[in-house]
């Protein structure tokens, strides 16, 4: 799904990445733990999150995911938008709750983890 | 090629630098890009453990043609009991910590899910020593 469609459906605010509109989301995933996120996502991913941290920044960085969603209304701080737009990383914000967020995305067909079978590491995303 | 980052106990604001920093060289030189988000996640997670957990530490990267060393050594409370500290969801965390989206007991075990060769070895009141191998996908012609 392109990032544009996301935006349309999530209502959001793009505050990063406004060139990156056209870029093509594999799967989504909702992460309020760091750790979530570098153990249940895989690249490409976007990721939904209530957590206002840097560190989501910078997880997500590692985790070379596709795109961030600040959700429920949470505005990001200065320092976190400035390192989006270091790393071209696109950050959306949105007033809609994690829960429902997913639901829309999911229900337009994006999918999520286990939904998007691939095997890395000898890891088979699907149990 | 070899990288060595100084990781202080408590600096949630610097830390994650020797990740990202690593990260990005092993995406200069070439490295594959599944194999960089890998090591890029080990790094992470053994660095947020010196953060969170301990007082000072190193971490390393050794860059070998076949393989990728990470090496994490610290000074601190250590590990009293691995087996249960590399289970799922285990986690002294405080409070506190969890707050900051830390604390799910998680990384541990992604370190040894995203390497090829784990080993953790800790001392009560001195430290602990992680070493993650990340073999290197064989390149064509070789
Ligand atoms: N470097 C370390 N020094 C001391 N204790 C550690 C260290 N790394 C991990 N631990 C202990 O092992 C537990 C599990 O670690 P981990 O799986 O990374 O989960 P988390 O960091 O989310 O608590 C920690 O809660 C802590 O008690
Ligand atoms: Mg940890």
């Amino acid at each position: 799904m392109q990032l544009r469609e996301i935006v349309r459906i999530l209502d959001a605010e793009v505050l990063t990445g406004k060139d990156k509109l056209d870029m093509h989301v594999e799967a989504g995933c909702g992460c309020d733990l760091i750790s979530d996120l570098l153990a249940f996502t895989k690249e490409k991913m976007l990721i939904l999150t209530g957590l206002i941290s840097p560190q989501i920044i910078r997880a997500a960085e590692m985790a070379d995911s596709a795109a961030i969603v600040f959700v429920r209304g949470k505005r990001p701080t200065r320092d976190i938008i400035d390192m989006g737009e270091e790393l071209g990383l696109p950050i959306l914000c949105t007033s809609y709750p994690l829960y429902e967020c997913a639901g829309l995305l999911f229900t337009a067909g994006l999918p999520g983890w286990r939904h998007w079978p691939r095997i890395v590491n000898g890891v088979q995303n699907v149990p | 090629m070899y990288l060595e980052y100084r990781v202080d106990g408590g600096d949630f604001q610097a830390s994650g630098q020797a990740a990202a920093g690593i990260k990005r060289t092993l995406r200069q030189i070439g490295i594959d890009a599944e194999v960089a988000r890998r090591a890029a996640i080990v790094t992470y997670e053994a660095e947020m453990n010196i953060a969170i957990h301990a007082y000072l530490g190193t971490i390393s990267i050794e860059i070998l043609p076949e393989r990728i060393i990470i090496q994490a050594d610290d000074e601190g409370p250590g590990i009293a009991d691995i087996p249960a500290a590399m289970q799922v969801g285990y986690s002294t965390a405080t409070e506190d910590i969890r707050e900051m989206g830390f604390g799910a007991g998680l990384g541990l075990p992604n370190m040894r899910r995203y390497s090829d060769e784990f080993e953790i070895e800790s001392q009560v009141g001195v430290g602990t020593s992680v070493r993650a191998v990340i073999i290197l996908p064989a390149k064509e012609g070789n």
